[in-house]
């Protein structure tokens, strides 16, 4: 399990996990749970697009991510962002189908972008995600103070000189950044449960943002972890266990906090 | 005259019988997701629209698995997961949008595994391609009368519920004073929702349902503050593209590049697409209108009301 070529695996998983965990801790305080789903399925359709003219995927992955991003961006200027998300997704959507009915690229092939696919890793991939994953990290450190102001209070931060619309546009495109590096590895459709799952499992837990955000990259990490090993085990897919491990963890700290609720109510009647 | 109605609709459109169903069923799924779908803008349920689609499709790939018509597979994954995101019950939208997730997540994990197992023990190749993408000239003709009676009856239950719904998507501290009750009815309505997306889900493809959901409706409500008027431009808006993109779809048979025809979801999308483009622009641009006009009238009144100047809030939060 932890010899050759397994080993790439291992490294560019563990750095999806902590990407999926920093940046899905702000989706969830956003509240852009959509856009965490939407972004990365029509990087999806970038993807068909890119291997129909013959380009390396990342690169139509990274151009629709972004183009998605900021169309979601300007769409919403007017508010019904889950609309306009919505909307954005469909079109990119769309897009894919007319891509993917040109070329003849044979099912396996799309099977794999849209569920996952972490065997057979090269180095050049783990380079590839190693930088963007630096780069996204790093974005958001920068971000970090008016990011957290401007997705918990918005107006506030407004009054503080934040601009909420330079954060948003911000934040998308580092969810497309995010995207752009881990879909080939954990798919369009999981690379959702990653971001949305452990941080949202961290935020029933704690309130505070930074021990937040520490504990959603270790549930991230953890879940992947479990997921690969699992499906080396047995050889389901991954995703399988991705998204069910994220369901689990969300519902263990639901009921974490809904115990602590009841036992703080029951204290506060005692005294 | 003829030869030009020739070039624009390829000779066989209106005799060919898949083609009938299409527009048929196209034009109920689109009539029935623009009335659901302007209550889903209203409420700010998008999400939850388009997620159901997929959680359709886990039970559709389910019922591959034990040989069930996907049909009942569709609609009973929908119902239940809209039942377990009813269970989560959060009202605010932020978290809401989170359960929606987590229930999507765990669903399409499972959807994952079904279509894995699919593949492995039959040989369905097309198996997960139509699950995800539908075909609206690929209908199953037994499947169409239940498909239009089970729509009907969510336009019913969404009929029916009218006005106590209008009036807790709006504002649901009235309606939670006026003594609606707003958990049943969201509930109700997310039912209903399930119903109809499934259903659209499994005839068109999970594309075009969330497109046909949400595209017209949002369209409408950018055309009139009406919801009546609203539903019915977005009846108009999403039957038409609809109807146009089959006609397109249908003669792009001979288009370049590959001579197989367009899918039918891209032409749909785009034009749906367009019309809310179009709608979206020309409010903003009737809006600036009339702020412009009201602030020519008021003049004097602005120059004293410092909410309507153009300094920035700095006094607030400057320390």
């Amino acid at each position: 399990m932890f010899s050759g070529f397994m080993v790439n695996t291992w490294l560019v998983a563990t750095m999806v996990a902590v990407i999926a965990g920093v940046v899905g801790t702000f989706a969830v305080l956003r509240g852009s749970a959509f856009v965490a789903h939407a972004v990365p399925q029509a990087g999806f359709a970038g993807a068909a697009g890119a291997s129909l003219v013959g380009l390396s995927t990342v690169w139509g992955l990274a151009v629709f991510a972004v183009m998605s991003a900021l169309g979601i961006g300007w769409l919403s200027r007017r508010g019904r962002h889950d609309a306009m998300t919505a909307l954005g997704l469909v079109v990119m959507l769309g897009l894919g189908a007319l891509f993917l009915s040109f070329s003849n690229e044979y099912e396996p092939a799309i099977f794999g972008l849209l569920f996952g696919e972490v065997l057979g890793i090269s180095n050049n991939d783990v380079l590839v995600t190693a930088v963007l994953g630096v780069l996204c990290v790093t974005a958001i450190a920068v971000l970090y103070r008016p990011l957290l102001l401007s997705s918990v209070l918005p107006e506030i931060g407004e009054a503080r000189g934040v601009d909420s619309r330079t954060m948003k546009v911000c934040f998308l495109v580092v969810v497309a950044l995010a995207t752009t590096m881990t879909l080939p590895i954990v798919g369009a459709l999981l690379m959702f449960s990653l971001m949305i799952g452990p941080a949202g499992a961290a935020r029933s837990f704690t309130r505070r943002p930074l021990p937040a955000l520490g504990l959603s990259v270790c549930l991230a990490v953890a879940t992947v972890w479990i997921a690969i090993a699992a499906a080396y085990e047995w050889n389901w897919p991954i995703g399988f266990f991705v998204g069910g491990l994220g369901a689990v963890f969300y519902i263990a700290g639901r009921c974490w906090a809904r115990s602590r609720e009841a036992r703080v109510s029951r204290l506060a009647a005692a005294t | 005259m003829t030869g030009l109605l020739q070039d624009v609709i390829e000779p066989g459109f209106f005799s060919s019988e898949p083609v009938h169903v299409a527009l048929v069923v196209g034009a109920v799924v689109a009539l029935v997701s623009a009335v659901v779908g302007v209550f889903t803008v209203l409420r700010g349920q998008s999400f939850a629209g388009h997620a159901l689609g997929d959680v359709g499709t886990t039970g559709g790939s389910g019922a591959f698995l034990v040989g069930v018509n996907p049909l009942w597979g569709f609609v009973t994954a929908a119902v239940v997961g809209a039942g377990i995101m009813e269970l989560f019950g959060i009202r605010r939208q932020r978290g809401r949008d989170l359960a929606t997730g987590i229930v999507l997540g765990g669903a399409l994990g499972v959807a994952a595994l079904f279509l894995y197992l699919d593949s492995n023990s039959v040989n369905t190749t097309g198996a997960t391609f139509t699950v995800l993408f539908g075909s609206i000239f690929a209908i199953n003709q037994s499947t169409v009368a239940v498909v239009v009676l089970m729509s009907l009856l969510a336009l019913v239950t969404i009929g029916v519920l009218y006005r106590p719904l209008l009036l807790s998507s709006l504002n649901v501290d009235m309606a939670c004073a006026r003594g609606v009750p707003v958990r049943t009815l969201g509930g109700l309505y997310l039912l209903a929702m399930a119903v109809a997306v499934s259903l659209s889900c499994i005839t068109i493809g999970a594309i075009l349902s969330t497109a046909l959901l949400i595209g017209p409706a949002a369209g409408a409500l950018r055309l009139t503050k009406r919801p009546g008027l609203a539903m019915a431009w977005a009846a108009l808006i999403g039957v038409a593209s609809t109807w146009l993109g089959i006609l397109l779809a249908y003669d792009s048979y001979y288009w370049p590049p590959v001579h197989r025809g367009w899918p039918v979801s891209f032409f749909v999308v785009t034009l749906i697409f367009l019309v809310y483009l179009v709608a979206d622009i020309s409010s903003e641009r009737r809006g600036r209108q009339l702020s412009r006009q009201r602030s020519g009238r008021s003049t004097a009144a602005r120059r004293d009301t410092p909410r309507n100047s153009n300094q920035p809030h700095s006094a607030v939060g400057g320390r």
